[in-house]
């Protein structure tokens, strides 16, 4: 009892949302749109009040401490070894927890204009609510195992969204890649999380991030590759960490999954569930500190992503891919935040999560704010919009603070966290990321600018649609204007007071970092404003210039093609369909061969019975012969003789039957068969 | 009269009744059927209450600490006294979980088959007094009982897929028949052996199991018996039977068989590491390499059919092969998690099959290529198919999650290069099974309706929501609060761990 109600009762932030998806999409099939909306909106609010009421009583009252308001031993492994659930209470599960509650709670006010009058409403509703829960879960996880859990169920509830227009062939494929890719990179968060099983003798957070615990998993080598085990526990899990987080090259499945409406987008890949890698990395950060190589692979990953995504953000035309592309560069800051974190350097760590409340909020709002587009203009290709200013002027505004937050212009909120991931980067020695961090920087600003423009300024393209356009519904301009205040604002809170792992350094805006990324910012910008602020050839003359570099970056660099053939060509022709051919013909068909000779000798024992009184008495005779052998004493011969003549029968059965099969004179069994 | 010898004898009481009905009585031949199978439900689950109660609730960690098997509800009564042959029937938390189990699939089994209309009475016969057989087979503790009660409750199985089967009927039927009496074979060399070297004075279980068979015998026993029980189980490579025969016999019966009766198989194989300790350990190794073997092929098979009951049975053959590999690691968690497993495969794989057999009687096709959005017309079934599918790949929050996280740790303990190897292998098929489970399901239910004539067929009917229901309901329950099911054979299976601690290599 930690003298709090709302941290006593912090179990109800996961239940009220899973109640309300159990009203939802269980029992109420008959519902109005209406009312199954406002339950599952009410579900998440009331969990949202929950969730503040016990984060401001955390940071005012046990800042700093870890609690664990209620336990549960949910699956025992064996006496020594119970999987607990619980409810887990630090800076930052509150954090997060506070985040998904609040975004949550306004995309689902959002949907509720944006999904109107289409014809899975309850079901969205219902999925979201699902989701929500999952994801509550995840976040305060105690243990690894429910960690686990959720992680898989936030899986799910993504699969269920991908493919929520499950009618329409792309998103069927979308839905399906992004979880079977996601369950590929699960298998190594599964392998890891056995390995520091039976090595740490538990599954707690707090007994893995134990210092005592770490040192003993340190001092253990696996019995392969010479590595000592907690960096191949930690590099597993990270696996689990960059497929749900979609780091480079478990990344393929995210632009795919903007299939789904796009409040899912919005929540599930920008805001909350795309973070959740981001977030186990840091959770065990202790066990991360001190597995350098496994940080040295977080922090390559993480900065390759960042610099690659952004790359392919700046030729897509499709608004939502765009996002998505940026959405991948902003996790890569994050985990880059996280690979230059030690507990000698842990500013990295508060900047990651500082990074993670910012991006979520104007992610999230950069999302809805393309969804009121989409809603408005009914597609997803920038080139068929532009002028949109005037028609959208609220959803126009919220957009574009959202564009200067990501593109780090001071005073919002993207700059400070990004000003931090920098200095973060600068003061622990690590240049390179620095530098490829402040490239990126630019480049954001680049291609969110060049969005901002192609969508709002430039000319209509297309004015049949440009004039049907209208400002979206209240509860859509609500939520992009509640959004569009913590976008601005958020930067001003003291985060390092708040979050932190270690001893904070605190330093001031180094205004050399912070001056270096607003010139990078400002040159992205500029550049886009030349660009694509009024229409001109420049553009198309760029791309014409790179050739096939543009091309290859437009493309994707073919990592999707990539992998389409090795699943395809390799694994399922050269693997799977093998195997299926030695099951049906050699396992199964030796089967079958054993019937068939038995039959074949049977035949031939047939003959012998011929119904001729001749061949009854050589029986006989043979038969006298045999026991006269017997009186004089010869019974090992006769047994083994009997032996091997029955033997070289069955030998010589299967033998004739396996040529017969061969050259194709046998009937298969099955044929035999009426019908 | 116990409960033990009760729940034998009501499907048996059933056979009896049916057979006094005339054949035309349809309704009433089901109804019967529909009236036992629900008595066996409701006692089998007072079992599980009220075995857990006996032994100290949920929250109890009091385990047993000898090598008896913790028998409740005894009967014992001698009956071929000469040869030490007795009428002894008992229960441990394993046979209560798999009586239940059983229970609740043919109470399914009988639901599904509601519109089954071709010689209904026999039909019926044959499938009551195959799950007698069932029934005693997980009570009973004499082996001489245990063995009548197995074949009783494999021959019937020849005349169902025979008769009512679909497709190539009688090569299934033979094929299935044969192996598993191949393996029966080498079960009753292994049985009279067991009876003799342990002195011939009882074929009880526990016994023979304290009675410390020799170690020359169990050298070359333990794999004759592990095979014989194992073909049934789905053990590969004698597991070729599986496909075939489920594909071609009736739904029930394909329920039945790929539910409760493979797990005879593994119930045998658990059985038989408690009688032979040392020979377990020896062939441990050999037969996690056999069962990884099932697990990964199973899975990468399965991918390549598109026949619905086909991957249905490669996928058992998957699951069952971690139901075995759980088993052959000798490890206390992968014990539990294998026993879990049983459980979870079978209700799972029952409500496949279910699903299968409804949605061919509707759709007249089991090829998932000749289908397509069938979500838009049949939503019930599709959501179950979803929910089924679901747990198959291993998704928390549903049974075969926490059998699939508790095989996998436990075999974790076994750390050299090659059994980590072998358990990654294994651990690798929640991706595989993800691929082959997820291919099916969207190409059936998902995307844009592939054949016109599906336009118009008609969602689940009450009768058949009632054992969809009762499976997912389950699925979810057991996912979610594991709690009693691993008190169950937790319990139990100390017995068998203790056995093979009292092993000293």
């Amino acid at each position: 009892m930690s003298g709090s109600w709302f941290i006593d009762h912090l179990w109800l932030v996961p239940l009220f949302p899973f109640i309300g998806f159990l009203i939802t999409g269980l029992g109420l099939r008959g519902f109005k749109h209406a009312v199954s909306s406002a339950v599952a909106i009410v579900a998440v609010g009331l969990s949202a009040l929950v969730a503040w009421g016990a984060a401001i009583d955390y940071y005012g009252k046990f800042g700093g401490k870890t609690l664990i308001p209620w336990q549960y031993c949910w699956l025992k492994f064996s006496p020594t070894l119970q999987g607990n659930v619980g409810v887990y209470v630090d800076d930052i599960s509150m954090l997060l927890t506070i985040v998904v509650t609040t975004i949550s709670f306004f995309i689902h006010i959002y949907s509720q204009g944006y999904m109107h009058g289409d014809k899975g409403y309850r079901r969205f509703f219902a999925f979201l609510n699902l989701f929500t829960f999952s994801m509550l879960g995840l976040v305060l996880a105690p243990s690894l195992i429910q960690m686990f859990v959720f992680w898989e169920l936030v899986g799910l509830s993504s699969f269920l969204l991908i493919g929520f227009y499950w009618e329409k062939p792309s998103a069927v494929a979308a839905c399906k890649k992004a979880f079977i890719v996601t369950r590929f990179a699960d298998l190594g968060f599964l392998i890891g999380l056995l390995l520091l099983a039976y090595y740490a003798k538990g599954l707690d957070f707090v007994h893995i991030n134990d210092q005592s615990t770490i040192e003993h998993l340190n001092s253990i080598k696996v019995p392969f590759l010479g590595l000592s085990l907690l960096p191949v526990a930690a590099i597993l899990v990270f696996m689990g960490a960059a497929g749900k987080s979609a780091m480079f090259p478990l990344h393929i499945w995210l632009p795919d999954a903007m299939e789904g409406p796009t409040p899912v987008s919005a929540l599930i890949h920008a805001a909350t569930m795309v973070v959740a890698g981001v977030y186990l990395v840091a959770r065990l950060f202790p066990v991360f500190a001190i597995a350098r190589e496994a940080v040295a692979v977080v922090l390559a990953v993480g900065t390759f992503t960042s610099l690659f995504a952004a790359i392919i953000a700046m030729t897509q035309f499709d608004i939502k891919r765009v996002l998505a592309y940026s959405t991948l560069s902003q996790l890569g800051y994050m985990m880059l935040a996280l690979g230059v974190s030690s507990w000698e350097h842990p500013l990295g760590f508060t900047a990651s999560m500082f990074h993670l409340t910012t991006h979520a909020c104007f992610k999230a709002l950069l999302f809805l704010g393309a969804g009121s587009v989409i809603h408005a203009v009914h597609t997803n290709d920038m080139r068929e919009m532009g002028g949109l200013h005037k028609r959208l002027p609220i959803t126009h505004i919220t957009f574009l603070i959202a564009c200067l937050a990501i593109a780090g212009v001071p005073p919002l909120s993207g700059f400070f966290s990004k000003d931090e991931i920098l200095a973060a980067a600068w003061y622990s020695g690590h240049h390179l990321p620095f530098l490829v961090a402040l490239f990126v920087a630019g480049l954001t600003a680049f291609y969110m600018f060049r969005l901002y423009f192609m969508t709002f300024w430039n000319e209509p393209k297309d004015l049949e649609r440009h004039n049907h356009a209208h400002e979206s519904p209240l509860s859509m301009v609500f939520a992009l204007v509640a959004l569009a205040i913590p976008s601005i604002a958020a930067g001003f809170i003291p985060f390092g007071h708040y979050v932190y792992r270690g001893e904070l350094e605190h330093h001031g805006i180094n205004w050399l970092i912070a001056g270096a990324s607003i010139v990078a910012g400002l040159c992205g910008i500029s550049l886009a404003f030349i660009l694509y602020f009024r229409p001109n050839d420049l553009p198309s003359r760029f791309a014409y210039a790179f050739g096939v570099f543009h091309k290859i970056v437009y493309h994707k660099f073919y990592i999707d093609e990539i992998y389409l053939y090795v699943t395809h060509n390799i694994i399922f022709k050269y693997i799977s369909a093998p195997f299926n051919w030695f099951d049906r013909h050699c396992v199964d068909g030796f089967m079958d061969l054993t019937a068939q000779a038995t039959l074949q000798a049977g035949r031939w024992v047939r003959r012998t019975v011929t119904g001729h009184l001749q061949t009854y008495l050589v029986w006989v005779i043979a038969g006298i012969i045999l026991l006269s052998l017997i009186i004089w004493n010869l019974n090992d011969v006769i047994i083994w003789g009997l032996a091997i003549i029955a033997l070289s029968g069955v030998l010589i059965a299967y033998i004739y039957q396996f040529v017969c099969t061969l050259l194709k004179k046998t009937e298969p069994l099955k044929r035999i068969d009426r019908d | 009269m116990g409960p033990l010898t009760t729940i034998v004898l009501i499907p048996f009481a059933t056979v009896i009744i049916l057979m006094f009905l005339p054949r035309k009585q349809e309704q009433w031949i089901k109804r019967i059927c529909l009236i036992s199978t629900g008595l066996t439900l409701g006692l089998s689950t007072w079992l599980v209450f009220d075995y857990l109660a006996r032994i100290g609730g949920i929250h109890s960690s009091k385990l047993p600490s000898g090598i008896d098997l913790p028998l409740e509800y005894v009967e014992k009564m001698p009956w071929l006294s000469n040869l030490g042959i007795e009428y002894f029937m008992g229960a441990d938390g394993i046979s209560i979980l798999m009586v239940f189990l059983t229970a609740v699939v043919i109470f399914s089994g009988v639901c599904a088959s509601w519109y089954h209309n071709y010689r209904t009475k026999e039909f019926f016969i044959f499938l009551m007094l195959l799950v007698t057989g069932v029934f005693g087979v997980f009570v009973a503790n004499d082996m001489f009982l245990f063995f009548l009660f197995y074949e009783l409750a494999v021959l019937p199985m020849y005349l169902l897929i025979g008769i009512w089967g679909t497709g190539p009927r009688e090569y299934s039927a033979m094929k299935l028949t044969l192996m598993l009496m191949g393996g029966s074979a080498l079960i009753v060399v292994g049985i009279l052996v067991l009876y003799f070297e342990s002195g011939g004075h009882s074929f009880a279980f526990s016994e023979i199991a304290k009675s410390k068979i020799p170690l020359t015998t169990q050298t070359w026993l333990f794999p004759v018996m592990f095979f014989g029980f194992g073909t049934l189980g789905g053990l590969w490579p004698f597991h070729t039977w599986s496909p075939d025969g489920h594909a071609s016999a009736p739904t029930a019966v394909s329920m039945l068989h790929a539910g409760v009766l493979m797990k005879l198989g593994a119930y045998g194989c658990l059985k038989t590491i408690y009688m032979m300790p040392e020979g377990a350990k020896m062939w441990g190794t050999f037969f996690m390499v056999l069962t990884t073997v099932n697990i990964f092929y199973g899975a990468l098979v399965a991918i390549q059919k598109t026949d619905l009951k086909y991957i249905t049975a490669y996928s058992s053959v998957s699951h069952c092969g971690l139901v075995l590999f759980g088993l052959a690691t000798l490890n206390p968690t992968a014990f539990q998690g294998a026993t879990v497993q049983m459980y979870a495969h079978g209700l799972m794989t029952a409500l496949f099959f279910a699903l299968v057999g409804m949605i061919y009687g509707r759709t007249h096709t089991r090829f998932v290529t000749e289908m397509g959005g069938l979500l838009k017309v049949i939503p019930f079934l599709g959501v179950a198919y979803m929910i089924g599918g679901l747990s198959g790949l291993g998704l928390p929050g549903l049974a075969g999650f926490i059998a699939e996280i508790q095989v996998f740790v436990g075999a974790f303990t076994l750390d050299s290069v090659g059994h980590r190897i072998m358990t990654i292998l294994a651990a690798a098929s929640v991706v595989t099974s993800a691929v082959y489970i997820l291919r099916a399901l969207t190409r059936m239910l998902y995307g844009p309706m592939v054949d016109p004539h599906h336009e118009h067929i008609k969602d689940a009917t009450f009768i058949e929501r009632v054992p969809l229901s009762l499976l997912v309901f389950l699925l979810a329950f057991s996912g979610i609060f594991p709690g009693w099911m691993i008190r169950l054979v937790e319990y139990s299976l100390a017995p068998v761990v203790n056995q093979l601690q009292r092993v000293a290599f």
